[in-house]
């Protein structure tokens, strides 16, 4: 064979590769860590022949990349629901959620109605629930106390021992400890931003009880687990993964409630793949599916008949954390209505600055 | 219009990757964030022309405080940093000989081979209050109990120094090479003593690199983002910190672009001012 003619073959040979791997599907998912793991991404692909390329990030981030692009670079997004409506108004990066493609026997009813509800623009709606969880406290509990409130973490017996994320969650919890609502002032700016401003005294006159802001979820269980950390505002996956290790640190729900929150699937307005995102949706919602996930991220998820393979250690924890009255209390949060941020930007800088 | 004659075509053909390279990724962007940064957020989707964000910086004390304090902290960093680096560049400029000269230029470039932010953690693994300081300070019976060593503004500025260094030293063991012996002996001479002629001869020989060594520290220092936030913790307040928050937390681009206009300006306009107050023009330090 002449040179030339191994150059051509060689060429059409590596395009043929080229092509063939064009065409295998894909997936592009913009998820939260643990929300997506390898294990249940070698199933998927084992069972679908679709490969499922996950890019980790959180609420600002996604609708920041996404908003960027305009919607493209991603099949499918996992934003709060609280975050989906306004972004939805604002900056249009969303497509409506077919529900007829959905199997919607395999979900907790009552929260697929909620998201749904709370996700709608136009009458459409653009979000279906995954995984759900609540903010609330961390604390090692060697000390014997049992009721804890977010007051504590301005507590003198705390003193340096305290860690929060300076973000909006935690503005919202420390208004319903002061007795205030900030979710009914969602609608009155004026009226929040007054709420924030006592928030924002408190926290700045209790800002020496604070180690450090944590950002990222290990940094937190890593002053935890130092004891660096006695009392923090976390996730509950946070403390329970704690717990396992150390039983006298534990999540507590804090005398207010704990704050809820639901993960959604969301169709990015250019994503080029909707049929695998649909199929995506419906494998991660089937209960043994589901119980992966929750091993894998910690937290529970809105597959109706998970629960039963949900491994004991874990839901151990949980009972230790909610008892039905902790669970009817938990204050989950309404879709934020947009220019909230802005006053919320404001206030957590001047914390911040605070010295 | 006159045909390009092969010479010229051939400059033109060299210059349009980087012709192209500052338009598209330089000017363009910066055009970009130039005309978010002039508009106001109405309603859903809907933009005006506006200067709101330009007057929230000064209207608002929180914002250009932190600038101020960015900017003294820059300073600051990049004085300590040339103490710290011209004695080194001296060093390896005029006493160090042959084979010890590059063993000590590669001593400075070495913690240079890993990223930013390994360096960063790194910092925070030994000042950390389990940290290896603090057990070490403990266990010789200095302190009693932990210790808490970072999260404080002098953590912030040892982490800034550090990673500044090799940008001090080269400009100035380049121009330090460049001076003659005899020159330094010639002061000698002349009845001048260590600090005549430090201070008559060696310095104004250096002041070129010293003010281009300067510059770059200083941009890098005031453009940092990783030392200052990791490092300072629940007090770091940097204007990059201020840029990506309100980016990406906030929202909020109109405000962001607003702040990096702002840094570009006020940053030159140090520069400048420095140039002036030390005689240099641009063009002879930092072109040389």
């Amino acid at each position: 064979m002449k040179l030339s003619t191994k150059v051509t073959s060689a060429a059409i040979a590596a395009g043929l590769a080229f092509s063939v791997s064009a065409q295998a599907e894909e997936l592009r998912l913009l998820t939260w860590g643990g929300y997506a793991p390898q294990q249940v991404v070698d199933m998927f692909e084992k069972e679908t022949g679709i490969e499922v390329k996950v890019t980790l990030s959180n609420n600002e981030d996604m609708i920041s990349k996404l908003r960027a692009t305009r919607g493209a670079g991603f099949d499918l997004a996992q934003p709060s629901q609280d975050r989906v409506a306004s972004a939805q108004q604002e900056f249009r990066i969303y497509k409506p959620i077919d529900i007829s493609k959905l199997d919607q026997s395999l979900y907790i009813q009552s929260m697929l109605k909620s998201t749904q509800e709370s996700t709608s623009v136009n009458g459409k709606p653009y979000g279906v629930p995954h995984v759900w969880g609540t903010s609330g406290l961390i604390a090692n509990t060697a000390s014997g106390k049992t009721q804890y409130s977010f007051a504590d973490l301005c507590s003198d017996d705390y003193k340096g021992k305290v860690s929060y994320r300076l973000k909006r969650p935690t503005l919202i919890a420390f208004a319903f400890d002061m007795g205030e609502d900030p979710f009914a002032a969602y609608g009155d700016p004026a009226k929040y931003e007054q709420i924030l401003e006592k928030v924002q005294d408190r926290l700045i006159s209790c800002k020496d009880n604070v180690k450090a802001y944590w950002s990222g979820g290990d940094a937190l269980i890593n002053l935890l687990r130092s004891g660096e950390v006695t009392l923090a505002m976390g996730w509950d996956a946070g403390g329970w993964k704690l717990n396992k290790e150390d039983k006298d640190i534990n999540f507590v729900a804090p005398k207010s409630g704990a704050l809820g929150w639901i993960d959604t699937f969301v169709l990015p307005a250019k994503g080029k793949n909707d049929d695998a995102a649909y199929k995506w949706i419906n494998f991660v919602n089937r209960p043994e599916i589901a119980a992966l996930i929750t091993a894998s991220a910690g937290q529970f998820t809105a597959s109706a008949g998970a629960d039963a393979f949900v491994e004991e250690g874990l839901s151990k924890s949980y009972k230790a954390s909610f008892n039905q009255a902790a669970l009817d209390n938990i204050k989950w949060y309404p879709p934020v209505p947009a220019g909230l941020e802005t006053i919320e930007g404001k206030v957590l800088d001047r914390i911040k600055a605070a010295q | 219009m006159r045909t390009l004659t092969g010479k010229r075509l051939a400059l033109f053909l060299l210059l349009t990757p980087l012709l192209l390279y500052l338009f598209l990724l330089i000017l363009l962007p910066h055009l970009e964030i130039l005309n978010i940064s002039l508009r106001e957020r109405v309603s859903y989707g809907v933009y005006k022309f506006s200067l709101a964000s330009y007057q929230e910086f000064f209207s608002e004390p929180l914002y250009w405080l932190t600038f101020l304090r960015t900017a003294v902290m820059s300073v600051l960093t990049t004085g300590i940093t040339l103490v710290i680096a011209f004695p080194v560049a001296w060093y390896i400029a005029k006493v160090a000989r042959g084979r010890s000269k590059s063993v000590l230029f590669l001593a400075c470039l070495i913690p240079f081979w890993v990223s930013e932010l390994v360096r960063t953690y790194g910092w925070m693994i030994l000042l950390r209050e389990t940290g290896i300081v603090s057990n070490l300070l403990q266990f010789i019976g200095v302190v009693d109990g932990p210790v808490e060593l970072l999260y404080n503004d002098v953590t912030v500025m040892v982490g800034l120094v550090y990673t500044s260094m090799l940008f001090m030293v080269v400009p100035l063991v380049s121009t330090l090479e460049g001076l003659d012996d005899s020159m330094v002996e010639a002061a000698y001479d002349l009845g001048g003593n260590g600090w005549n002629a430090l201070k008559e001869v060696v310095i104004p020989y250096a002041m070129p690199g010293i003010v281009s060594g300067c510059i770059v520290v200083f941009m890098l220092t005031l453009g940092n983002y990783l030392t200052p936030t990791l490092l300072g913790g629940k007090d770091s307040l940097w204007f990059t910190e201020q840029i990506f928050t309100q980016f990406i937390t906030r929202f909020n681009w109109e405000q962001g672009s607003a702040f990096g206009i702002l840094l570009l300006t006020l940053s030159s306009l140090m520069v400048w001012l420095g140039l002036k107050l030390s005689r240099q023009s641009f063009s002879e330090t930092v072109g040389r």
